[in-house]
């Protein structure tokens, strides 16, 4: 399933997060919608699937071998993200989200490792609000049937995870006044 | 005054018969003038039906008094009329209100940005004329924060390299499919109703083009096709609902049916589906797990000009 979707204006590397869901959930076949859900959301909904990759990004462990060194600092790779990086910046840094051991996942506050594909559960910890509105279906979209099968889209189908807030964007032509059409 | 019954004259039609108190000559020359009105007007309605015009289409019925077949029939020929004209197949479709199903909107005022995606998106899927009449069924609004919503401060014909414009907000109006709908009440000939799934609809074939219902709508949601609608073939969305997005003729009213051709087979608006920040919701009132309820039950809700009692079915909230 794949949706054409618009989305806010996106620095490559973050596709890169959230692809990463997708060759999880793609590649090895093993998660299947069902297991992918939130728990409080009905039948009729589907994840959609998470923006791809940057390409070769992903699996992380492809470079990332082992624990790195866990204090924060300037890192010589990765400079887009470091330079869009814009999410309370001042307090957090890589391996607040991402997993020190394991990089191919994400890491809560707890400890507790989460797939790509289950991000909302680190979105969830601080923006409690947000995630509850969003499985409640007031905040984000959702497309597809009012009263049937729709499919959800991921915090990160529409936010920037290293810089969540939305951009400005050029809005479509104003209509015409009536003194501009022909008569 | 007396009036006597019509009697019938010797080739079996009515004649009126005149009063007694007309003089001869002016009741000759009357009689003689009618009679010749008559029979030309008979002869007008025999030649029309020979021609390529149908009797039906001359005595077109309203959409309500029309039965299945009378309408099927209808349906058919204009489903041929179409896709011969605009060289795609096109489908018109007649689906029913569901029964347990009362349409519900909202908007979410603290997400929109004024970025009229919905206004075209609307446009493409509702075959509106393109442009000289440029028809738009969404005009998004921007107000000034400092007022808040108000009607002397809002401007439909902003331009901007961005938005959100810093100081504004940005607020889409369209149909507002009313509980109490002034524009179905001023129709004088029930061309426009409201259906029991909520949704104010049009019979395009039945509109006189009196434009009544316009200056009785208070949200100015309706359109007017004041020239030949412009519809590009290439353009067209052949996918139709009779009550809805099928071509409009010249000099009819037309409006948002929350797009009934996608509505009526489950599917969300055109609107909701294009929002970028997914400030649009949708779904059944009488439904408590749906979106719209969930909005209308935990978040701060409003109706526009809700002193007049038309009470929308469309709401503005803030989810923030």
């Amino acid at each position: 399933m794949r949706l054409r979707l618009r989305r806010s204006s996106w620095v490559p590397a973050v596709l890169a997060l959230a692809g990463a869901a997708w060759v999880m959930a793609g590649a090895p076949q093993a998660g299947t919608a069902g297991d992918r859900r939130p728990k409080d959301l009905s039948p009729g909904e589907i994840q959609a699937d998470p923006p791809p990759f940057s390409e070769g990004i992903f699996p992380c462990s492809q470079c990332h071998e082992g624990p790195g060194d866990p204090t924060r600092r300037e890192l010589g790779v990765h400079e887009d993200i470091q330079q869009a990086f814009d999410h309370d910046s001042q307090n957090r840094w890589c391996l607040d989200c991402h997993d020190n051991e394991n990089r191919d996942v994400l890491r809560l506050a707890s400890g507790a490792h989460v797939p790509f594909t289950e991000s909302y559960r680190l979105c969830g910890q601080c923006h409690g609000d947000k995630y509850r509105d969003w499985r409640a279906g007031i905040h984000g979209k959702r497309v597809g049937e009012w009263d049937g099968q729709r499919t959800y889209l991921l915090c990160v189908h529409c936010h920037n995870p290293h810089s969540p807030a939305f951009k400005p964007v050029k809005p479509e032509p104003r209509p015409l006044r009536p003194d501009e059409m022909k008569r | 005054m007396k009036r006597e019954l019509p009697v019938v004259n010797e080739r079996g039609a009515a004649a009126p018969c005149p009063a007694p108190e007309m003089d001869a000559a002016r009741r000759g020359r009357s009689a003689a003038s009618r009679r010749l009105f008559l029979r030309s007007a008979i002869g007008g309605v025999a030649a029309a039906s020979l021609t390529a015009c149908r009797v039906e289409e001359l005595l077109g019925r309203n959409y309500r008094e029309l039965s299945k077949d009378e309408l099927g029939a209808i349906i058919a020929r204009l489903e041929k009329k179409h896709t011969e004209r605009y060289g795609k197949q096109v489908r018109i479709g007649n689906e029913p209100p569901q029964p347990g199903v009362d349409f519900g909107y909202g908007l979410d005022l603290s997400r929109c940005i004024g970025c009229r995606r919905c206004v075209y998106a609307c446009v493409k899927e509702n075959n509106q004329s393109r442009s000289h009449p440029q028809i738009h069924w969404i005009k998004v609004l921007e107000m000034d924060k400092q007022h808040g919503v108000n009607l002397t401060h809002a401007n439909a014909y902003y331009e901007a390299d961005e938005v959100p414009r810093p100081g504004h907000f940005y607020m889409p109006v369209q149909c507002h499919q009313c509980r109490h709908p002034p524009c179905t009440k001023v129709c004088p000939v029930g061309a426009t109703w409201k259906e029991p799934d909520g949704i104010v609809v049009i019979d395009y074939d039945w509109c006189i083009g009196c434009r009544c219902c316009m200056s009785a709508c208070p949200y100015g949601a309706r359109r007017f096709n004041w020239a030949e609608p412009s519809l590009p073939a290439d353009e067209m969305n052949p996918d139709m609902h009779y009550l809805g997005n099928r071509p409009r003729p010249k000099g009819v009213v037309e409006k948002c049916t929350f797009c009934i051709q996608r509505v009526r087979n489950g599917r969300y608006p055109a609107c909701v589906e294009i929002c970028p920040v997914g400030a649009r919701k949708f779904g059944n009132l009488l439904d408590p797990t749906s979106e719209i309820r969930q909005v209308m039950e935990t978040k701060r809700v409003f109706v526009f000009k809700e002193e007049l009692g038309t009470e929308p079915q469309f709401y503005y909230f803030y989810a923030t």
